[in-house]
């Protein structure tokens, strides 16, 4: 049952067979996934794949330390422009260029988290977005960095693989995207992960038990700002084309849509939550040909609102998930799980 | 000096504008403990409505203007009624996160409805007429806006510093349980402040029309006074004030001794510094927190 016996069990990555079974069936269903679909939704499964790691990594930040975070649009920035400008400038390999840009994200990160210390709610909600819009407009005008004209990702060569389309890069990025969402797990279940949910729970009670306040914090925005980075260089793979003005605002809103709609410090649920809002947010991008809705949504728009503006019902759409989600639901497609789960193990009571 | 004169006065023309949004957030913050991420697009709305009443509809200005601010304020008791009241055991980032899902609904109604595209504001007062003060040049929207802001400051002062209403409200924020015990229903009082504060956004959003009119319009000016509420502390009224004609006018000298291109973002720069040498603002009391 869910008793732990000792220390070993609590930590264990599998917690029972049965678990282990499923996630094979997860890979091998991964691993068969291009062979199945036709070449858009290999596209859309990296673009998830990508909002998943970015949600991860939110999610240590924001569900299990308890931190705000309204600028991981910077940190999604610094990694996708570090990985360009580190292999077509100074002519890194791509292995070495993805984590390096992310531990430079993962400095800046560590530099965000020394003010975050002091502050909490929405001074570092303000501080945070200030740091998110102010990495953008700096980028936006180094020349060295593309400048407004954006910069075009070079041809991606790992060892003997020249990895030009979609489905080549799918495996890369679902590789890199197990590993760390198994990092994550593992990071949650040992000594850092259970001192950021002390801190979330009570900072000050967590001090007073010997968790170092200034280590644990700093490192919780660090560790984000790396899965944020990562993210970031996949993401200019897969876009192939990156330019200052992706990274706005409204990106780092989305990652904490995610994050909220998935659930709160689980990692399960970030990963419901960026499938959910990526493959939503691709689905309305050309909302009217959409089946069934789509030529009623026309008509609606024709009498009632304008035609120009109809790609805007995907923000009423999240606005609305969001809000539903926060006051109905507030642990998100994870609380939903739970829910549901324990009705059906206690069934006739 | 005459450049420095002029920087500075239109310094603290922007920085009303910042101090009318500051002030609506700080009303919200102050009663419900909610940084009203959605403040900026409730005015937006507002100011939509009368664009539509006055263009659509070619209602004349006497009545659309204080008819758009009764809308104001009829939406901001019909969102704290529908969404707000409804949350559960609501904590920072629950509300923060629901002021934003609000702020996107109400943003994709708004460019639903009137599309991305630039609208002309028939507006009394043109952004282009000017006069001279001397020898520096004041456009008259910069002096209404300034006059409008000074105007809703002293009401507002006004409002919590003599009348029955504005006493409760106060109560109501200094202690919710104690006002309840008193006889003050704080639900209508809760209810009455983001009407308060939608109509305070309301009017900051009009006064902002004539210089651009479009979906994206109060983006800037909302986190901007977001930033200079959090500058003055988030719960000081004054301090909220303060802090938006500081930003205004450092964001004007900075865009025109340093670099014009960074001017937008030097807002943060600053909020960052104050807030690591005093974590809670610059007229806030800080609070010991205890376990």
């Amino acid at each position: 049952m869910d008793m732990k016996r000792d220390y070993y069990e609590d930590v264990k990555l599998f917690t029972s067979g049965v678990v282990f079974f499923w996630f094979m069936v997860l890979m091998v269903f991964l691993a068969a996934y291009p062979f199945l679909v036709k070449n858009y939704y290999v596209y859309v499964a990296n673009y998830i794949a990508i909002n998943i790691i970015v949600v991860i990594g939110l999610n240590i930040l924001v569900g299990y330390t308890g931190q705000i975070s309204l600028g991981h649009a910077g940190f999604f920035a610094i990694g996708a422009y570090g990985t360009l400008i580190l292999m077509t400038k100074l002519s890194f390999p791509f292995l070495l260029a993805l984590p390096v840009s992310a531990l430079i994200a993962s400095v800046f990160g560590f530099l965000l988290g020394l003010p975050a210390l002091r502050l909490e709610g929405p001074y570092l909600s303000i501080a945070t977005l200030g740091f998110g819009l102010t990495i953008t407009r700096v980028i936006g005008k180094i020349e060295y960095f593309g400048g407004r004209q954006g910069l075009h990702a070079p041809e991606l060569v790992i060892g003997p693989w020249h990895l030009n389309t979609d489905r080549d890069f799918y495996y890369l990025l679902m590789v890199i995207t197990v590993l760390i969402t198994v990092g994550a797990r593992n990071l949650i279940k040992t000594r850092v992960g259970r001192a950021f949910v002390a801190i979330r729970d009570a900072d000050i009670a967590a001090e007073t038990m010997g968790v170092n306040l200034v280590f644990y914090k700093t490192l919780a925005f660090a560790v984000s700002a790396f899965y944020t980075g990562i993210a970031g260089g996949l993401f200019a793979f897969v876009l192939r084309f990156i330019e200052p003005e992706l990274f706005s605002l409204f990106m780092s809103i989305m990652f904490l849509a995610m994050v909220v709609v998935g659930g709160l410090g689980s990692i399960m649920g970030s990963i419901a939550g960026a499938c959910l809002l990526g493959w939503l947010d691709l689905q309305l991008r050309n909302i009217l040909s959409l089946p069934y809705i789509g030529s009623w949504l026309e008509s609606l728009s024709k009498s009632y609102f304008s035609l120009t503006g109809v790609s805007n019902i995907q923000f009423i759409l999240f606005g609305l998930i969001m809000v539903l989600i926060m006051l109905f639901e507030p642990l998100g497609i994870f609380g939903f799980w739970i829910r549901t789960k324990k009705y059906w193990k206690t069934w006739p009571f | 000096m005459l450049d420095f004169i002029q920087m500075v006065a239109s310094g603290i023309a922007v920085g009303s504008s910042y101090a009318l949004m500051g002030l609506a957030m700080v009303i919200i913050y102050k009663t419900s403990e909610v940084p009203n991420f959605a403040q900026g697009e409730m005015a937006l709305i507002s100011v939509f409505f009368a664009f539509m009443l006055l263009d659509h509809y070619g209602v004349p200005g006497y009545i659309a203007f204080p008819a758009t601010l009764a809308f104001a304020a009829v939406l901001g008791f019909i969102l704290e009624f529908t969404v707000l009241r409804r949350a559960k055991n609501p904590n920072v980032l629950g509300m923060i996160v629901i002021t934003i899902g609000l702020e996107m609904i109400l943003l994709g109604l708004v460019s639903w409805k009137f599309g991305a595209d630039h609208k002309d504001m028939p507006f009394p007062i043109s952004p282009y007429e000017s006069f001279a003060m001397g020898k520096i040049f004041v456009s008259t929207l910069e002096v209404l806006t300034l006059f409008v802001a000074l105007v809703m400051m002293v009401t507002l002062f006004l409002f919590f510093r003599f009348s029955k209403l504005g006493m409760a409200v106060k109560a109501t924020q200094q202690n919710r349980s104690a006002a309840r015990l008193m006889g003050i229903r704080t639900n209508r009082i809760m209810m009455f402040t983001w009407g308060m504060s939608s109509v305070v956004g309301c009017v900051a959003g009009l006064l902002l029309t004539p210089v651009s009119m479009e979906p994206f319009m109060m983006w800037d000016p909302m986190l901007k006074g977001f930033a200079s509420a959090v500058l003055g502390g988030m719960t000081s009224l004054p301090g909220a004030v303060f802090g938006a004609y500081m930003l205004g006018i450092i964001e004007n000298l900075f865009g025109g001794y340093v670099s014009i291109e960074f001017k937008s973002v030097v807002a943060f720069v600053i909020i960052v510094l104050v807030l690591c040498v005093k974590p809670s603002g610059l007229f806030a009391r800080h609070y010991v927190k205890k376990v």
